[in-house]
């Protein structure tokens, strides 16, 4: 007897064959149980091709949920704390949902196919969660993950690259906006959104057409600088972009065991998307009361000084207490400065109130130790005009 | 007539632990064991040549590591390697793995229902978080709540901040954990059958009680608590079966200058005006100390080898209380070569692990109901392992040792005292429902060691078999263990004190109970205090 497949350490995506042969590096980690690319030839090549030409990259292993049925808008609208009432099929909203003490469980992508057809894209599972929620509600509930294949092809030069594979008249198509094309000889969905900041799709189909795909693009996109990605390349776009994750900005509420650790969407600079107006959502009463008593994090985009990413570092205040730490960190090649995103205590970080980090770089094995001042940036690091534009802008 | 400072009596884990930080601390000890051979409930024996076996506790996840460290275990020749999961044998065919290694983990459950997948998450941090709290308590004496001593009144509060720490929600959590059933808990969060059995192992072994019965919640944090190379909850072998690490200890203590006698089995301890004088063995040898430690079980301590005439009678009465049932048996058999499991291929990396034959709650309370009345589970929960899929030093190369947990087997059957025959019957039990998985399990037996409660009594001295030395209920738990009023290991009588797992906090290769029980003797002495509290660092 052989060894079942599904007792290996990783499976392979549905690209596996084409991610093995372009990657150079042989730098691989594991997503969600599947091998999955951190690096295919170099991080800055990868991460210029986001920001200058285009970058593909295999979304297979990321969560999907279909929600279909009479009450699928009342249920999903219950889930999560932004409204949904008013979505419309062809629409995405980004979205949070918590618990019901108000402590965000993930945050992801709500699409509304149809007005009883719905899919939730996140990063971490929930289908216990999703059940749970579906009590008194007619839904069907399915997980796609594995049925769906996804690929964002994300920067400048995407909208040109698709449609030279035949998405014809995708430069209509809105931010947040999803319609269904043919594109490489393959019939799929695809969705102006994703997680660089920039102008970017994400496109899904049936993962038996995944290598045709996978070539078409890479052929369409042979003028126009396409080239794989890996995670990261995408992970210095998605902090330029200001855009958290979940396990690595912040604790899914599931997965908590320490006191504190959970945090609100408030908490996470998202209270935007935190609808009041809509009578009755999972966590309203408690995100309620912690607006009116205050919120006891604040999560903070940083200008950090000097040049050395504050990976890992502690936030201190001018008293030398530390505040906080940071979650993530990179040079951003596009701002030209040192990013960084932080999670601190209320009442620190309101304004520039004389935040700094310890950050410890090491040079010729010798570690070295700076104090960079903090200067805490409203939106964005990186906010390219092109990614709103509509029609898309050709490149 | 011998005269030492203290003298420990049962050289188990406990008894060796004890002895050795006694020994550590300067003083003059003498261990006595009944036993020609050091180990209690934790030794390797060959009883077939060329085999050993680890006769009686198996796996090893509970020792702490601040023993292992401080008594320089590793030094003396002890080594634990860390396994991860085990399976679950299905009736249809079909097996639940359960790795150590997330996603994996996710994936084999979502096999069964993708929904426990997802589930297991919030399942996980909820026992961690209770795990969290009870593990700084395993290394400290627990607080008298009715004391208003400083010490206790501080530790009192320690017990409380800690408590308090868990958040509003947890609060909650923790009462019904504490007195839920491990079946009711599970419930709150699978649906499969096989998931829900595969879990629910930890919370009945050793313990008389079912999967439905309140209070075994409890028990599966007390196989939980424990941890490998900071891996928390795992378990591991140690190199050369369970007696490595009562051989380490044995070298340490003998490295402090104790002295250790075999084959020296306590009669009485020795009591005038209320003060211990010494210990009398069974063969009519007296030594003389001011400080007597028994290792052994309450029952055994308070009953067989005390006067009762020189205890207060509510001790008498509480150790006539004591709950220590005789639930589980034993085999261990040496393997003409690798057993072969239909439902899954060989060298499946989990076949490393615990391996079990019940795939639903249902058929778990039903092998309890069996015990209830007097008779071994017709369908037991076996927790078996092969170590030598990783241990090199305890069968010829290509052969293998098995070792068999059975749970549930009482230490009376309902038709009277254990016969030869009984026992033979429960072994073909036991080997019957393994073959039923394993189709050239039964030709593959060259020897078997068989041990229900009364082998276990007999020979190691544990009252009826119990391997925790009492139940890890509620009622004899934490300030309640042993008894109400005497949990700071002080028994009633001026220099007599107890260190086994019927003290605080319980049974399993864990030596937090023999050195607590140390720390609470050198402070009695006022001798500096050396025995490390909970240095945990998470």
């Amino acid at each position: 007897m052989i060894m079942p497949l599904r007792d290996r350490r990783l499976l392979e995506t549905p690209l596996h064959t084409r991610l093995a042969a372009a990657c150079e590096t042989q730098q691989w980690y594991a997503w969600k149980g599947f091998a999955a690319v951190q690096c295919f030839t170099t991080v800055l090549q990868e991460y210029f091709a986001i920001r200058n030409s285009a970058g593909l990259f295999d979304l297979f292993p990321m969560t999907k949920y279909r929600i279909q049925g009479r009450d699928s808008r009342a249920y999903l609208n219950r889930l999560v704390t932004r409204d949904l009432s008013a979505l419309k099929p062809g629409r995405v909203s980004y979205c949070v949902w918590c618990n019901d003490a108000g402590q965000v469980l993930d945050d992801g992508t709500v699409f509304c196919l149809g007005e009883e057809d719905w899919r939730l894209c996140s990063q971490e599972r929930h289908l216990d969660w999703l059940l749970w929620s579906a009590q008194g509600f007619d839904v069907r509930i399915h997980e796609e993950t594995t049925e769906l294949a996804g690929l964002a092809i994300q920067g400048p030069t995407s909208c040109r690259i698709l449609r030279n594979a035949g998405a014809a008249g995708l430069e209509q198509l809105p931010p947040f906006q999803h319609a269904a094309f043919t594109c490489a000889g393959v019939s799929m969905l695809i969705s102006r959104t994703g997680f660089t900041g920039d102008l970017g799709y994400e496109i899904w189909f049936d993962p038996a057409r995944a290598l045709a795909v996978w070539d078409g693009l890479l052929e369409a996109g042979n003028n126009h600088g396409l080239r794989p990605i890996g995670s990261q390349a995408l992970d210095i776009a998605r902090i330029e972009a200001g855009f958290i994750q979940a396990g690595v900005d912040f604790m899914p509420a599931e997965q908590v065991v320490r006191p504190d650790r959970a945090r609100s969407p408030f908490e996470l600079g998202l209270g935007r998307f935190v609808d009041f107006r809509k009578p009755g959502f999972n966590g309203r009463r408690a995100l309620q009361a912690e607006q009116q008593r205050g919120s006891r994090h604040r999560l903070l985009l940083l200008d950090v000084e000097g040049s050395h990413p504050a990976r890992d570092a502690f936030i201190y205040n001018r008293a030398r207490q530390v505040v906080g730490t940071v979650t993530s960190a990179t040079w951003s090649p596009s701002a030209k400065a040192n990013i960084a995103i932080a999670s601190v205590r209320t009442p620190w970080g309101r304004d520039n109130d004389g935040l700094w980090a310890e950050v410890y770089y090491r040079r010729e094995l010798q570690w070295e130790k700076v104090r960079a001042c903090c200067r805490v940036v409203k939106g964005p690091f990186f906010d390219p005009p092109r990614k709103k534009a509509t029609p898309a802008l050709d490149f | 007539m011998q005269r030492y400072d203290a003298i420990v009596i049962g050289a188990g884990h406990n008894g060796l632990t004890n002895a050795a930080y006694l020994a550590k601390s300067g003083l003059r000890v003498l261990l006595l064991e009944k036993n020609p051979y050091v180990g209690g409930a934790a030794v390797s024996r060959e009883l077939h040549p060329g085999w050993t076996y680890s006769n009686c506790s198996y796996v090893c996840s509970l020792l702490r590591p601040e023993i292992y460290r401080d008594l320089e275990l590793a030094r003396h020749g002890l080594q634990v390697i860390g396994y991860e999961g085990g399976i679950t044998f299905m009736r249809n065919g079909d097996y639940f793995g359960n790795y150590s290694d997330a996603e994996r983990h996710h994936r084999e459950m979502s096999r069964h229902s993708r929904r426990d997948a997802d589930a297991y998450e919030r399942y996980a941090s909820d026992v961690m978080r209770q795990t969290r709290l009870i593990r700084p308590f395993l290394m400290r004496t627990p607080a008298d709540p009715t004391s208003l001593k400083r010490r206790d009144v501080m530790e009192l509060i320690y017990m409380l901040r800690k408590y308090w720490g868990l958040g509003e929600h947890a609060l909650y959590d923790t009462l019904r954990f504490w007195t839920m059933s491990i079946g009711e808990f599970l419930d709150e969060y699978f649906e499969s059958a096989v998931i829900k059995a595969h879990f629910a192992g930890g919370g009945i072994i050793g313990t008389g009680l079912g999967v439905y019965s309140p209070g075994t919640a409890y028990v599966l944090l007390h196989h939980y608590m424990g941890e490998v190379d900071g891996s928390i909850g795992a378990w591991g072998f140690a190199r050369g079966g369970m007696g490595a690490i009562t051989r380490a200890m044995a070298g340490a203590l003998r490295s402090y200058g104790g002295e250790i006698r075999t084959d020296a089995e306590a009669r009485q301890i020795l009591v005038k005006n209320g003060r211990v004088q010494g210990v009398a063995l069974a063969n009519g040898d007296e030594f003389h100390a001011d400080v007597v430690v028994s290792n052994l079980d309450p029952k055994r301590t308070f009953l067989k080898i005390m006067d009762e005439k020189d205890l207060p009678p509510d001790v008498v009465r509480r150790a006539r209380n004591f709950k220590i049932r005789g639930s589980s048996g034993k085999l261990n058999i040496a393997l003409d070569g690798m057993p072969t499991f239909t439902a899954v291929p060989e060298r499946h990396p989990l076949l490393v692990a615990d391996l079990h034959f019940i795939d639903s709650l249902e058929r778990m309370e039903r092998a309890y109901d069996d015990w209830k009345y007097g008779r071994w589970s017709r369908d037991p929960y076996l927790d078996m392992l092969i170590p030598t899929q990783v241990d090199p030093t305890m069968a010829p190369p290509g052969k293998h040792m098995m070792t068999v947990f059975v749970q549930y087997c009482p230490a009376k059957l309902a038709g009277g005292d254990w016969t030869p025959a009984d026992r033979d019957a429960f072994a073909r039990t036991c080997v019957d429902q393994i073959s039923e998985y394993s189709p050239n399990f039964k030709d593959l037996i060259l020897h078997m060691e068989v041990r229900t409660p009364l082998e276990l009594e007999n020979e190691v001295g544990l009252t009826e078999g119990n391997i925790f030395q009492g139940e890890l209920t509620m009622d004899q738990l934490l300030f309640n263990r042993p008894f109400p009023g005497y949990a700071q290991y002080r028994g009633p009588v001026t220099g007599m004190y107890m260190c086994g797992s019927g003290t605080h906090p319980g049974g399993g290769v864990m030596a937090a109970p023999g050195a607590n029980a140390a720390r609470e003797i050198l402070m009695d002495l006022r001798r500096p205090p050396i025995v490390p509290g909970d240095t945990s660092d998470d």
